[in-house]
């Protein structure tokens, strides 16, 4: 154990991981609650769209992604303000297009893209310094808008509440689209652009099942995240599998116990 | 005479290139219960977000106590909005929703001195025993009592509700306009009330206005209404003479 702990890429793995858990299972909260799990689909894939487009340009792909990935975020926030198009409409229209800019990115890239593996599915061996500098900004930023916490739940609950209280619904949502594309690309090398969505999603979900109320919600996905992707990268190390897969697995097992409990009482009730 | 609670002058509200209200005029004074009628599609919940601030007027403007809407300190405003705008899958205990009445957040703690308020208010309306009870679990009822709670509790100088008493059983609609009228007296506060019942607009209210085709097609004191008038109006919405009668009747 302590022997793998002195590795310097499993130190920068399980930092990154348990960042990006609680990063992502916080925002997940508000994903879920919403309805907008498709989000997390179509955010990935704007993300892929950025990786794609950081390979051909030769520059540092999570950051070219992180731009285009916030640029796609803003893009669905706004076009489901002005028109009265579904979420999931507007959202799979996104993941289409950015979907198909990657591929045409990567097919204008030639060479062979080996490389693009770590991001599909998520690498701990891939996660370099650079990597993890995304994610403390995005940490830092979290930890700035905490206070934040009660508008967008407010605002989750009743957006018409929350506007008549004179919250400023339509930037807090702005901004919080802003940080969660920002989690999803630093997410990229721990979980890969192909799981990301559930790594949103599942926390959140779980601990959904367990929570009367919005708080202990989103205390207990944070858990949840933590918990999954410090022993999901263990788990990766040692029976040399990706880590988003491993992570997710074991975060659908927590999902499962929970259901399983929540029945449980429910007979006994 | 003092400023009105309510003053709304020339009001017109478009969405894209259709007029929702057309040239609206009217005063409310402080201290009076003003019910709101008018068929579906009329523009009395726009009316009502225009004067929260939610709406912009395209023309003309409106104002509550003197101020833009925007500008007044909205502890001053309990509002109670239709209940099927709402999450009620939303996590939480009937306490937390009262909560965001007194601090326009959703509440993360809770201080000691800000939930005795919130249960006050929960029992002025007859459900403090609800407080902890998850707001999933709420009937329609219940929860329309929590909302007024929750929009008392900050003590308002004006409520407006939204058509406060849709999927509420008659019993649970007799307590709420009690209560509701308790706390008017109490607080020497202004109400304003969407409703689609005559008979409560007739009854709780002092004043009804009918909103129809974009405008006010009738302001009166309730007392000059009759119940025969009443049924006219309803049935002759729309239809210039019936109303013309409906006006000349009451003199
Ligand atoms: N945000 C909006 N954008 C475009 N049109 C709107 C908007 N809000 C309301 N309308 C339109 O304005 C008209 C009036 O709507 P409003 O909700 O004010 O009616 P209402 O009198 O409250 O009706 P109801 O009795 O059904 O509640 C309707 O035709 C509605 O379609
Ligand atoms: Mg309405």
């Amino acid at each position: 154990m302590g022997e793998i702990l002195s590795l310097p890429f499993m130190q920068r793995a399980l930092l990154g991981g348990i960042l990006v858990g609680i990063l992502a299972s916080y925002y997940g909260v508000f994903i879920v609650q919403r309805g907008l799990s498709f989000l997390g689909s179509g955010l990935a894939h704007a993300a892929f769209g950025g990786v794609a487009l950081g390979l051909l340009l030769g520059a540092e792909p999570l950051w070219v992604a992180a731009i285009f990935t916030i640029v796609v975020a803003l893009g669905i926030a706004w076009v489901r303000l002005r028109t009265n198009l579904g979420g999931d409409t507007t959202i799979g229209i996104f993941f289409a297009v950015s979907m198909a800019l990657g591929i045409v990115f990567l097919f204008m890239r030639k060479e062979y893209t080996n490389d693009a593996f770590a991001y599909l599915f998520g690498s701990i061996l891939s996660v370099t310094e650079r990597d993890l500098w995304m994610t403390a900004i995005v940490c830092v930023l979290s930890l700035f808008s905490w206070p934040l916490w009660k508008r967008w739940s407010y605002a989750t609950f009743d957006r018409e509440l929350a506007q008549s209280d004179r919250l400023p619904v339509v930037r807090d949502d702005y901004y919080l689209s802003i940080l969660i594309a920002i989690t999803v690309v630093a997410a990229i090398k721990v979980v890969g652009i192909v799981l990301i969505a559930a790594f949103l999603v599942i926390p959140a979900a779980t601990a959904r099942l367990m929570s009367p109320t919005f708080r202990l919600m989103t205390i207990l996905s944070v858990l949840t995240g933590v918990v999954s992707a410090v022993c999901g990268l263990f788990l990766s190390y040692y029976l040399d599998v990706p880590s988003g897969a491993t992570i997710i697995l074991l975060q659908a097992a927590l999902f499962v116990s929970a259901m399983i409990l929540k029945t449980l009482f429910r007979h006994k009730a | 005479m003092s400023e009105p609670a309510i003053r709304i002058d020339h009001l017109h509200v478009r969405f894209d290139e259709y007029y929702v209200l057309q040239d609206i005029h009217a005063e409310i004074q402080e201290e009076s219960f003003v019910a709101i009628v008018g068929p579906n599609g009329a523009g009395k919940s726009t009316l009502l977000r225009t004067l929260l601030g939610l709406v912009i007027p395209t023309e003309g403007n409106v104002t509550i106590f003197g101020k833009e809407p925007r500008n007044v300190p909205a502890d001053r405003i309990g509002y109670v909005p239709q209940i099927k705008t709402m999450d009620r899958s939303f996590p939480a205990q009937s306490i937390e929703l009262v909560l965001t009445g007194l601090n326009r957040r959703w509440p993360w703690t809770k201080s000691k001195e800000d939930y005795e308020k919130a249960l006050a208010a929960l029992e002025k309306v007859g459900a403090a025993h609800l407080a902890k009870r998850a707001l999933s679990k709420l009937s329609g009822g219940e929860l329309q009592r929590v909302c007024l709670a929750r929009s008392i509790v900050r003590q308002p100088r004006l409520v407006m509700l939204d058509e406060p008493a849709t999927g509420i059983d008659a019993v649970g609609e007799a307590d709420m306009y009690r209560d509701l009228e308790l706390y008017r007296r109490e607080a020497k506060a202004t109400v304003v009330m969407i409703t689609h019942d005559w008979h409560v607009a007739m009854h709780h209210a002092d004043r009804v206005l009918l909103i129809n085709q974009k405008q006010i097609s009738f302001d009166a004191p309730s007392v000059a209404l009759s119940e025969e008038n009443l049924r006219r109006a309803f049935g002759h919405i729309g239809h210039e003479h019936g109303l013309l009668s409906l006006v000349k009747s009451n003199g």
